[in-house]
């Protein structure tokens, strides 16, 4: 059913894949109320987190996903690790599967580090987000997400905000929605629109207020104040001005639209507080659902046949 | 010392003579091209059924020596020349430290007479230190021996540099090569900006980070009336720019490589970091407009930009893999396969790319063509053998190559330099 080595990306998962792992996050997200949050499906089993760029949300979601499968769970610190004494990505990771890793979850500054690392190991590897490639456990718990909350995907209307350039998460949520359906906005300064995005099967705005009439989900990304020394757009003042999501602009929105952001939020640049708490924000539920996804993807990752 | 080529298809575009022959050679230099040529006592290759062609002439090679001997060696490269055809390579001056000084140039030249097994040309600097600068001393350049100058790896960024660069060479009748590429517009760009790159999440370089320069270089030409000549072509817009220049007579000439007509940027799409080269390669349209651009003459050489880099240096994330490419061992074989056999170029059109028309670029006397009295440089090409390179197969130090496994007719069987067969031979390491 789902016959995969690693998680790298959406886009080489189809429509079924992508079902069976929300369905199979539902079981394990209904644990989370019951006073023990365990199940023994991966005892004996070594998850490793090696994380290359600085992570709280996404790293600790893997960690405590891993830990209710009951896997043993080790993090590295790449920061005091042989990384920085010059150790190269794939003798990291061999090292780490001498050590007996079962799945590496790997998080990188740089695309297609962890498809290196699948290439070069045994050892299952999950992508936690590279570069600007994709960021696949994200798309699946945001999927999740609008699922339970919209109880459908196909023939919603879903609008990404800000930096679709640099942003994994975009591009994992534009291919899985596309597969399940979904029609698929982005809104964003023409600077920060990958090339040739259209054939992905999007349509472009470049006006936020105009992009986000009758969409069903509102998704807003994280916008990297660095990117302003690339000219990218002339200052955060100005970016606030025209792709802030706000109190005003949520009243422009469908009565029922949903919120979401993946995280760390700039409060008061991307989104007003006013926003962020409303109640047409889901952005806790996002990460509560994150820990279930992650669940359903070691599971199924791990081939185990017995029931949950 | 007689050698003696038997009947084969003789192929010299620079003669426009394409017709079953004999060759003969005495003491190094082609003597008589003819059917039916008895010589007693000459040494005889029979080559019925083969092309002959005057040797294949690379005019863009990075030998890495000194400096990066690790990747390749000039006795290294030489002998990847030979495995792949080639009698005659200029080499690029990017080197540690670079060729901007005529000690470089007598080491380069020096180390290819003890060591190298086909002839070495080197191309010096167009600047001192590559920096882009200050011109390097060009003229002392020039008399000890460099055919051309380039700053290639890099881009003379600042126009009015490459102004006087081109300006000043004319009167050595220099060409000066460009490495057409704005680097503000390519800045940390590792593929072609496109869909490929937007899926991979790779930073793209745009077409126009080439052709911007093209342009720039082609208005310099015209100002100074020096002599440029087009690196790695691997754009249409930059091969329209080309055409249009040569049709006001302005003094350009340009040069692609087999990958720029063979390959397009979807290649890139599992991270293998042996399809990361600069320029990158670019979409289905460009290669299309390259094969044109080659058929109607707008591009008027083939060459390898043969750029070795080390296992370790390559297996790594693609953003931190060094660009280029090898290709010595396997520029014969496409030219064969993606040019020749799809009619896109006849033999002889195909032949002269990497013949004559460097040779007389780049004046190299008594090369490029089987005239009386030219230097025997010889290839005999079986165009019928079907091959395949495995890593272990190149005779490069390096094995970074986007071909290997890919199916090859056109097999270089027997190389000669100045009358000495070199390929196959005992090839010393």
């Amino acid at each position: 059913m789902f016959n995969h080595k690693d998680l790298l990306d959406l886009e080489h998962l189809d429509k079924k894949e992508i079902e069976l792992i929300l369905e199979t996050a539902k079981p394990f997200k209904s644990m989370f109320t019951r006073s023990i949050k365990k199940v023994p499906t991966l005892r004996g089993k070594t998850v490793v987190n090696l994380f290359y760029e600085p992570s709280t949300r996404t790293r600790t979601s893997f960690e405590i996903a891993s830990k209710r499968l009951s896997a043993d769970v080790v993090n590295v610190a790449v920061a005091n690790s042989s990384v920085v004494k010059g150790e190269s990505l794939i003798d990291t990771g061999k090292v780490l599967e001498a050590m007996k890793a079962d799945f590496i979850i790997i998080r990188h500054s740089l695309a297609g580090a962890p498809a290196i690392l699948a290439r070069n190991l045994n050892a299952r590897i999950i992508n936690a987000g590279d570069g600007f490639h994709e960021h696949p456990t994200q798309g699946l718990l945001d999927m999740y997400t609008i699922l339970e909350k919209k109880k459908r995907i196909a023939g919603l209307k879903v609008l990404l905000v800000g930096d679709i350039l640099h942003s994994r998460v975009a591009k994992s949520n534009i291919w899985a929605l596309k597969k399940m359906g979904a029609d698929v906005r982005v809104v964003g300064p023409p600077t920060l629109i990958p090339p040739a995005i259209e054939d992905f099967g999007v349509k472009v705005f470049y006006d936020l207020d105009e992009a986000l009439k009758d969409v069903d989900v509102i998704n807003i990304l994280r916008i990297q104040l660095e990117r302003q020394q690339d000219n990218l757009f002339p200052s955060v003042h100005e970016y606030v001005a025209l792709y802030q999501m706000n109190g005003d602009r949520l009243r422009l929105a469908k009565h029922d639209v949903l919120i979401m952001h993946p995280g760390p939020m700039n409060r008061g640049i991307e989104i007003s507080s006013e926003v962020a708490d409303s109640a047409a924000a889901v952005i806790n539920e996002q990460v509560t659902n994150g820990i279930a996804v992650r669940m359903a993807v070691l599971y199924l990752l791990s081939g185990q046949k017995d029931k949950i | 010392m007689k050698l003696l080529i038997k009947n084969g298809m003789v192929i010299d575009p620079g003669q426009k003579f394409e017709s079953r022959a004999d060759v003969l050679v005495v003491d190094g230099k082609i003597a008589e091209v003819k059917p039916g040529i008895a010589a007693a006592g000459a040494q005889v290759i029979e080559a019925s059924g083969k092309m002959v062609v005057p040797g294949l002439i690379d005019i863009h090679t990075h030998l890495r020596e000194p400096g990066h001997e690790e990747a390749e060696t000039i006795a290294s490269g030489t002998r990847a020349a030979a495995h792949g055809g080639i009698t005659t390579i200029l080499c690029m001056p990017n080197t540690h430290p670079p060729i901007d000084n005529a000690p470089a140039v007598e080491f380069i030249l020096l180390k290819a007479q003890k060591e190298g097994i086909v002839n070495v040309f080197p191309i010096g600097c167009v600047t001192k230190g590559s920096m882009g600068e200050e011109l390097a001393e060009i003229g002392v350049l020039k008399r000890t021996g460099v055919v051309a100058i380039s700053d290639d790896g890099n881009p003379v960024m600042n126009s009015q540099v490459m102004r006087r660069a081109l300006q000043y060479a004319k009167m050595f009748k220099l060409p000066v090569i460009s490495h057409c590429e704005d680097r503000n517009l390519t800045k940390n760009g590792v593929m072609n900006a496109g869909y490929t790159s937007t899926s991979l999440g790779l930073r793209g370089i745009p077409r126009q980070g080439e052709e911007v320069m093209v342009s720039r270089d082609i208005m310099l030409a015209e100002l100074t009336g020096g002599f440029l000549h087009i690196a790695h072509v691997s754009t249409a817009g930059s091969v329209d720019l080309i055409r249009q220049a040569k049709k006001k007579n302005i003094q350009v000439t340009a040069e692609t490589c087999p990958h720029y007509f063979t390959l397009t940027d979807d290649v890139v799409k599992n991270y293998d970091t042996n399809t990361k080269m600069s320029p990158p390669l670019r979409g289905a349209a460009d290669v299309a407009a390259i094969k044109e651009g080659l058929r109607d003459g707008t591009i008027d050489c083939i060459c390898t930009d043969h750029a070795p880099h080390t296992e370790e240096g390559k297996n790594k994330e693609y953003d931190l893999a060094p660009f280029g490419i090898i290709g010595l061992e396997t520029m014969l074989g496409l030219v064969v396969t993606e040019l020749i056999e799809t009619k896109v170029l006849s033999w002889s059109e195909a032949i002269a790319k990497m013949t004559i028309l460097p040779a007389t670029l780049f004046n190299l006397a008594g090369r490029g063509t089987f005239k009386i009295g030219y230097h025997a440089d010889i290839t005999i090409i079986d165009p019928k053998k079907e091959y395949a390179y495995t890593a272990a197969d190149f005779k490069s130090k390096s094995k970074n190559s986007p071909f290997i496994g890919r199916v090859l007719r056109g097999f270089p069987e027997i190389t000669i330099v100045g009358g000495t067969v070199v390929w196959p031979a005992p090839m010393k390491p």
